[in-house]
C-alpha cells in the first residue's frame, strides 16, 4: 500500500558524495516553504512541475514554438501549463521537464540501483529538496520503504514543519541534515520569507530526540556571511547535543543559471562566492566553541 | 630517486628514440649464410646465438641493472624477417610529427642495399598476404577487423617465478633430460621434438653467451674506471652476470638482473606483442628483498635505487614501430609490458606486501611512460595497497590500472585452467588475463562491431565501397521490425568471424612452422615437457582471442533503431539509413533526436544495457570455444587499444547519431559523452556485461581532479572500484585531469609534453597522441560528484559541490 504513495519528486541524483557518509542517492522532493533568496534550486520551490530549457543545446529549429498550444514556448511565458509538448517535439533534448508525480516504489526502484556502493562506502539515500517535510506523508512513506531495505537515511530540511510530526520520523532517520541561515529574525524573514523561532525550536526538540544531526550553514556574501550573525548561530548549535559537524557552505551561482532557464529573473544578482581563506576564517568561529567543521559539504 | 636514477631518468626521457639497423643486418648475413641447411627451430636459435654473439654490448654510466636492446638506450632494432620495413617506411618514420624514430641515412642504406633484397617476399608479413583468401584481403581491407601477427610475433606473455628458484642451467638440464625421453620408435614426431628441444638448448646457450660479455664489459669498464665507488659496482655487475642467468639468483640485483637478461633474450629472440613482462614483481621479489633487510646487506633506499635503474631500462625501450599503411599514423612508443602488483598467492591468501608499496612509490616518483602498472585488487587486498594506488591514480599518469583479482582468477577457471595457475595468472598488454609463466595467449585482433551492422543495414554491401563483403541479408526496406536487423547484423557478424577466424588458422599454422620462439619456449610450461614450441601449442593453456570494439556505439545504434524506427515510427528504417549514407545531411533534426532522445547504454538505463547485453551475447557465442590451429579455443575480449579511432575513420555514420569517419566508442565504455547520469550509472552499465566470459574487459573513466580531493575523495573512488568489482567488473582505469588542462596541451603542446594520459590500456604522452585522439579524450565525459544542486538535462560540472 504505501509503495503506492506518490508525491513530486524533481530529481534523483546518484553518487552524491557531499549529503551525509558515503556515497549517497539523493532525492529531491518539488515543493519548498521558503524562498531562499540564494536558493541555487529554483526549480525546487514551486510545488508543480515545470519546464526547463538549457540555452546551451538550443539549435533554435523553432520546433517548439510549432507544437506549443499557446504558441509561448518560453517558460517564463506565463501561460505555460507544463504539458511537455515542446519536450517531446525538441530535437536537441533542450528541454526538461522538472517534478513529475512518482511512487515509493519507483523511487525506491531507482535509489536501490546504486545499492552495492552504499555497501561498500557506507552510504545510503538522503531525501532533499525543496523542502522534504512540505511531503510529510510521501516522506515518511519512502522512508520507511529505504528502513525495509536497511539502507542508510537522511533527510535535508530547513525545519520548517509540524513539530510533532518531525519528531515522528526520528526512528526511520539514521542521520537529520538541518540547514541554518540566520539567527536574526527580521533579516530571515526578509531573506527566506520564513520566521526563525519555530525553526530554532524544532532544532532544538531535534537534538533532544535524535544523535546524529549535521548543521549546515549557507554562506551567502553580504546576506549571512557576517560574524556576529554566524557567532549567534555557533551559540545556539554548541548548546545542542547530537551535532556530529557543521558544514559551511559557501554561495556558488548555479542558482542563477538554473532561474535563467526556468524563465525567471533570479532574486538575487550574481555574488562572488567567498574565497577560500573567508571559508577557514568563518570556521573558526565554529571551532573555537568545540565544533567540529567541514567546509564545502 | 637518487641523483643516479635522475641522471638515468633523464637520459632515457631525452634520447629520441631511433631506428638501428644492427640485428637487421646480422640476421640478414646469417640467414644468407645458412637457410635451407638446419630444420626451422636449430634455424632460428642459431641466428638467435648468432645475434648474441655478435650484438654491441651496452653497459651504461652509473647503471646497476645492465643490458639494452639495441645498440643504446632507445635505439630500436627491427625485425625483418617478419616485417620488412620499406624505405618509404623508413622515411616516413624519420620525418613524421609524432612518434617519429630517427632513422639515419646509413640504416636507410643498409635496408636498400641488403635488408629489403634479401626479405621482400620472403618475410613472414608477406608470406601471410600472399597465403590468405580475397575474402580475407576484402573484409581487412575495408577495417571490419585488423590482425595483430601481420605486424608481430604472438606474444602477450609474462613470466612466473621459475627463474627467480632456478638457473638456465637447470633449464638446460631439463631440456637433456626431455631429449632423452624421446621415443621415436612410438613417436611420429619424435625427430620435430628433437629439433625443438634442440633449439631450445641452444636457445640456452645464446642467453648465457650474452650475459657473459656483458660480465666482460663490465670488467673491461672497472679496468679503466678510475673512481673506486663506481670500479666495485662495475666488479659486482660483472660478478652478477657471471651467476644470473645460468644460476638461481642470491639478491635483489641478481634477481632483477636474471630476468632482464630474459626480457632482452624474449624480445630479441623475436617481435613478440608487448615485449615480454615480469609479471607479479612484488611477489617475486619479496623473498630477496626480506633476506637482504635482514642480512644487513640491503636498505629499504637501496632496494629502491636498484628497482629505479630495473624501470628505467623498459623505458629505455619504444616498442619497434610498424611497417606499410600504418607507419604514416601516429602510433605509441609504449611497449605495453604492465607490472601487476598485489592480488593473490597460489594459495589464496593476499598477495601484497612491503614491495607492492615500495613499487608503488617508484612508479609515483618516476611516472614514467613505461613500464606499465596495474594493482590487482581482490576481496582480500587490503584498502591500504588500493588507496596507495589511488593516490598515484590522481597524479593523472593514468596508471596504476586496477583490476578485480577475484573475477581474473573465476575467468581462468572457466577456461578450464587450474585454481594455482589461475591465483598466478593476472593481467598484461592492456587488460588480457593469462596464466602467468604456463599460457600462450594469442591476440588475432579487433573487430569492429559497429561495422557489422553497417554491413547489416546495407544488405552485406560496404556503403563506402560498394563492394559486397557479407552475405545478402535483406535491403533496409525488407527489415520489418527490430528483430529482424538483430538477425541481420547477427548473420553478418557470424560472416565475418568466420573470414578472420579462417585466416588467422592460416596464420597461427606459419608461426607454429615457419618462426618458432626457442628461448621463449624454455621459459613458459609445458614447452619443454610437450617438445613444442610456444608457437604450436606447446604451453599448457593456449586461448586465442578475438577483440570486440564499438559495443558502445553498437548497443546506442540497436536503441535508436528500436527507439526511433519501430517504436515512435518517427522515421523508416529506409530514410535513415538513408540519413546515415548522407552523413546526416539535411537530417540534423534527426540526427540530434537521436543523439539527445534515445536510451544509452552507460545510464543504467536498461532499455538500452539488455541490447548491449544481447549484443555481447552474439559475439560471445560466435566466437567462444571454437578450436584453434594451436590446440586451443577461441574467446573474446573487449578493449580496443587505440584501434577505435581507426575503425571509426572506416565507419560511415551510425544510427546513434555519430558522424562518419569520428571514433567509435572504446572498450566497455559509453559512447563518448553519452553518460550523463554519473560514474555509477556508468558502472552499473558496464557491469550487467558477463565479464567472467571474457578474457578481459577495458572500462575508462575521467574524472576532474576536483573529485578526488582529499582523504575523502580517494575513498570515494576506492568505493566505486570496489563495488563495480563487487559486481564481477574486471577492470577500470582512471584519467584524472580537466578538460581545460587538455585543451591548453593541445594547443601548446611544447608546454606539455610531460602530460600522460590513460589511453586505453595503457597511458601515453598526451601530445604524442594524433589530434583526433586527443579530440577523443577531451570529449570523454568528465565525472564530477554533485550535492545538493542538481543539475539541469545537461550536468552540471561543478568544479566543486559546495551549497547543499
Amino acid at each position: 500500500m504505501s509503495g503506492l504513495t506518490s508525491g513530486r519528486v524533481f530529481n534523483v541524483q546518484r553518487y552524491s558524495l557531499h549529503d551525509g557518509p558515503g556515497i549517497r542517492t539523493t532525492v529531491f522532493l518539488k515543493g519548498c516553504p521558503a524562498r531562499c533568496l540564494w536558493c541555487h534550486n529554483p526549480e525546487s520551490q514551486s510545488f508543480g512541475p515545470e519546464v526547463v530549457r538549457v540555452d546551451s543545446r538550443c539549435i533554435e529549429c523553432g520546433t517548439c514554438q510549432e507544437v506549443c498550444p499557446h504558441g509561448a514556448p518560453d517558460p517564463g511565458s506565463g501561460v505555460c501549463t507544463a504539458c511537455g509538448a515542446c519536450i517531446e517535439a525538441c530535437p536537441a533534448g533542450a528541454r526538461e521537464m522538472v517534478g513529475r508525480e512518482t511512487t515509493v516504489d519507483e523511487v525506491m526502484a531507482e535509489v536501490l540501483r546504486d545499492r552495492v556502493f552504499f555497501q561498500e562506502s557506507g552510504g545510503g539515500v538522503t531525501f532533499s529538496g525543496g523542502e522534504p517535510l512540505a511531503q510529510l506523508r510521501f516522506l515518511r512513506a519512502l522512508l520507511e520503504a529505504a528502513r525495509g531495505h536497511d539502507l542508510h537515511t537522511a533527510v535535508d530540511t530547513c525545519g520548517f514543519g509540524p513539530r510533532e510530526e518531525i519528531l515522528g520520523l526520528v526512528p526511520l532517520v539514521d542521520l537529520f541534515l538541518f540547514d541554518l541561515k540566520l539567527a536574526d529574525d527580521a533579516r530571515h524573514r526578509e531573506f527566506t520569507g520564513l520566521p526563525t523561532e519555530p525553526i530554532l525550536e524544532n532544532l532544538q526538540a531535534l537534538s533532544r530526540a535524535h544523535r546524529s544531526l549535521w548543521i549546515r550553514v549557507p554562506i551567502i556574501p553580504g546576506h549571512t556571511d557576517g560574524e556576529a550573525d554566524l557567532a549567534a548561530l555557533a551559540e545556539i548549535v554548541a548548546g545542542l547535543s547530537g551535532v556530529r559537524r557543521v558544514s559551511l557552505l559557501p554561495y556558488h551561482r548555479t542558482g542563477v543559471d538554473k532561474a535563467r532557464r526556468l524563465g525567471r529573473p533570479s532574486s538575487l544578482q550574481s555574488l562572488a562566492p567567498p574565497s577560500p581563506e573567508r571559508m577557514e576564517a568563518l570556521a573558526v568561529v565554529f571551532r573555537e566553541r568545540g565544533l567540529q567543521v567541514s567546509l564545502g559539504a | 630517486m637518487t641523483p643516479r636514477t635522475e641522471a638515468l631518468r633523464r637520459l632515457s626521457l631525452d634520447t629520441p628514440p631511433s631506428i638501428s639497423a644492427e640485428r637487421a643486418l646480422l640476421l640478414t648475413r646469417f640467414y644468407r649464410d645458412h637457410d635451407g641447411r638446419l630444420s626451422v627451430p636449430v634455424m632460428r636459435a642459431r641466428a638467435f646465438l648468432h645475434l648474441c654473439e655478435n650484438r654491441r654490448i651496452h653497459v651504461g654510466e652509473g647503471e646497476l641493472i645492465v643490458g639494452e636492446r639495441g645498440p643504446a638506450p632507445k635505439a630500436v632494432p627491427t625485425f625483418p624477417e617478419l616485417t620488412c620495413h620499406s624505405v618509404e617506411d623508413l622515411r616516413i618514420l624519420n620525418s613524421r610529427e609524432k612518434t617519429s624514430y630517427r632513422v639515419d641515412p646509413d640504416v636507410i642504406l643498409a635496408y636498400e642495399r641488403d635488408v629489403i633484397p634479401y626479405w621482400r617476399g620472403r618475410s613472414l608479413r608477406d608470406r601471410i598476404f600472399e597465403a590468405l583468401p580475397p575474402e580475407w584481403h576484402t573484409c581487412y581491407e575495408a577495417g571490419l577487423f585488423t590482425e595483430f601477427m601481420e605486424q608481430r610475433a604472438p606474444g602477450h606473455t609474462v613470466l612466473d617465478d621459475k627463474i627467480y628458484r632456478r638457473g638456465l642451467l637447470d633449464f638446460k638440464a631439463d631440456i637433456a633430460a626431455a631429449v632423452e625421453a624421446l621415443d621415436p620408435l612410438h613417436d611420429g614426431e619424435a625427430w620435430d621434438r628433437r629439433e625443438q628441444l634442440r633449439a631450445m638448448d641452444i636457445a640456452c646457450d645464446a642467453v648465457l653467451l650474452f650475459a657473459a660479455r656483458h660480465a666482460e664489459r663490465a670488467e673491461a669498464l672497472a679496468e679503466a674506471e678510475p673512481e673506486p665507488a663506481r670500479r666495485s659496482e662495475l666488479k659486482t655487475i660483472a660478478s652478477v652476470c657471471r651467476r644470473v642467468p645460468a644460476q638461481a639468483p642470491r639478491d635483489l640485483q641478481e634477481a632483477l638482473q636474471s630476468y632482464w637478461f630474459c626480457h632482452l633474450a624474449v624480445i630479441t629472440e623475436l617481435n613478440g606483442w608487448d615485449a615480454f613482462n615480469p609479471g607479479r614483481l612484488d611477489q617475486h621479489l619479496l623473498p630477496f628483498y626480506e633476506r637482504g633487510l635482514m642480512e644487513g646487506t640491503l636498505t629499504r633506499e637501496r632496494a629502491k635505487e636498484i628497482l629505479e635503474c630495473f624501470f628505467i631500462k623498459f623505458n629505455n625501450h619504444p616498442a619497434p614501430p610498424k611497417v606499410g599503411v600504418t607507419a604514416a599514423e601516429s602510433g605509441t612508443y609504449t611497449d605495453f609490458a604492465n607490472i601487476n602488483l598485489g592480488g593473490l598467492r597460489t594459495d589464496g591468501t593476499d598477495g601484497s606486501n612491503e614491495v607492492s608499496h615500495l613499487l608503488l612509490e617508484i612508479i609515483d616518483e618516476m611516472h614514467l611512460l613505461q613500464p606499465s602498472s596495474n594493482v590487482q585488487v581482490s576481496g582480500k587486498t587490503p584498502d591500504a595497497l588500493l588507496k596507495h594506488a589511488l593516490r598515484v591514480v590522481r597524479k593523472g599518469y593514468g596508471f596504476p590500472s586496477l583490476f578485480n583479482a577475484d573475477a581474473v582468477v573465476a575467468e581462468q577457471l572457466r577456461q578450464g585452467k587450474t585454481l594455482e595457475d589461475a591465483r598466478a595468472g593476472g593481467c598484461s598488454g592492456c587488460v588480457e588475463v593469462g596464466a602467468f609463466g604456463k599460457e600462450a595467449y594469442i591476440l588475432t585482433g579487433y573487430f569492429n562491431l559497429p561495422k557489422v551492422l553497417e554491413l547489416a543495414l546495407h544488405n552485406g554491401l560496404d556503403p563506402r565501397s560498394g563492394r559486397r563483403l557479407g552475405p545478402a541479408t535483406g535491403e533496409p526496406g525488407t527489415l520489418k521490425n527490430f528483430d529482424a536487423v538483430f538477425g541481420a547484423f547477427e548473420t553478418q557478424m557470424r560472416h565475418v568471424l568466420d573470414v578472420k577466424i579462417a585466416g588467422n588458422q592460416v596464420i597461427q599454422r606459419m608461426y607454429a612452422r615457419l618462426m618458432p620462439a626457442p628461448f621463449l619456449s624454455v621459459l613458459i610450461d609445458d614447452c619443454i615437457r610437450s617438445g613444442r614450441d610456444y608457437n604450436a601449442g606447446g604451453a599448457r593453456y593456449n586461448n586465442t582471442y578475438i577483440q570486440g570494439v564499438g559495443i558502445g556505439t553498437l548497443t546506442d545504434s540497436f536503441a535508436a533503431i528500436r527507439g526511433a524506427v519501430f517504436e515512435e515510427g518517427r522515421v523508416s528504417l529506409e530514410e535513415l539509413v538513408s540519413a546515415l549514407d548522407g552523413d546526416f545531411d539535411g537530417h540534423e533534426p534527426l540526427r540530434l533526436r537521436l543523439v539527445n532522445r534515445m536510451p544509452k547504454y552507460g545510464n543504467d538505463d536498461d532499455r538500452a544495457d539488455a541490447l548491449m547485453q544481447r549484443a555481447f551475447e552474439a559475439f560471445f557465442s560466435s566466437v567462444d570455444g571454437r578450436p584453434s590451429a594451436r590446440g586451443g579455443r577461441y574467446r573474446i575480449q573487449m578493449l580496443p587499444t587505440t584501434c577505435h579511432v581507426y575503425f571509426g575513420s572506416v565507419t560511415g555514420a551510425t544510427p546513434d547519431g555519430r558522424r562518419a569517419t569520428r571514433p567509435v566508442s572504446e572498450g566497455i565504455s559509453p559512447v563518448q559523452g553519452a553518460d550523463r547520469r554519473g560514474p555509477t550509472a556508468v558502472l552499473r552499465s558496464a557491469a550487467k556485461m558477463d565479464h567472467l566470459r571474457t578474457g578481459g574487459t577495458l572500462l575508462n573513466m575521467k574524472f576532474a581532479p576536483s573529485l578526488l580531493d582529499g582523504d575523502a575523495g580517494i575513498d570515494a573512488l576506492a568505493h566505486l572500484v570496489r563495488g563495480y568489482f563487487k559486481m564481477d567488473g574486471h577492470h577500470v582505469q582512471f584519467n584524472v585531469v580537466r578538460a581545460e588542462t587538455l585543451r591548453e596541451a593541445q594547443a601548446r603542446p611544447e608546454e606539455h609534453r610531460d602530460l600522460i594520459v590513460r589511453v586505453a590500456g595503457y597511458s601515453d604522452y598526451f601530445c604524442d597522441l594524433s589530434v583526433a585522439l586527443q579530440d577523443e579524450i577531451i570529449a570523454r565525459t568528465e565525472h564530477d560528484g554533485l550535492s545538493g544542486s542538481t543539475p539541469l538535462a545537461a550536468p552540471v560540472v561543478a568544479a566543486k559541490p559546495s551549497l547543499a
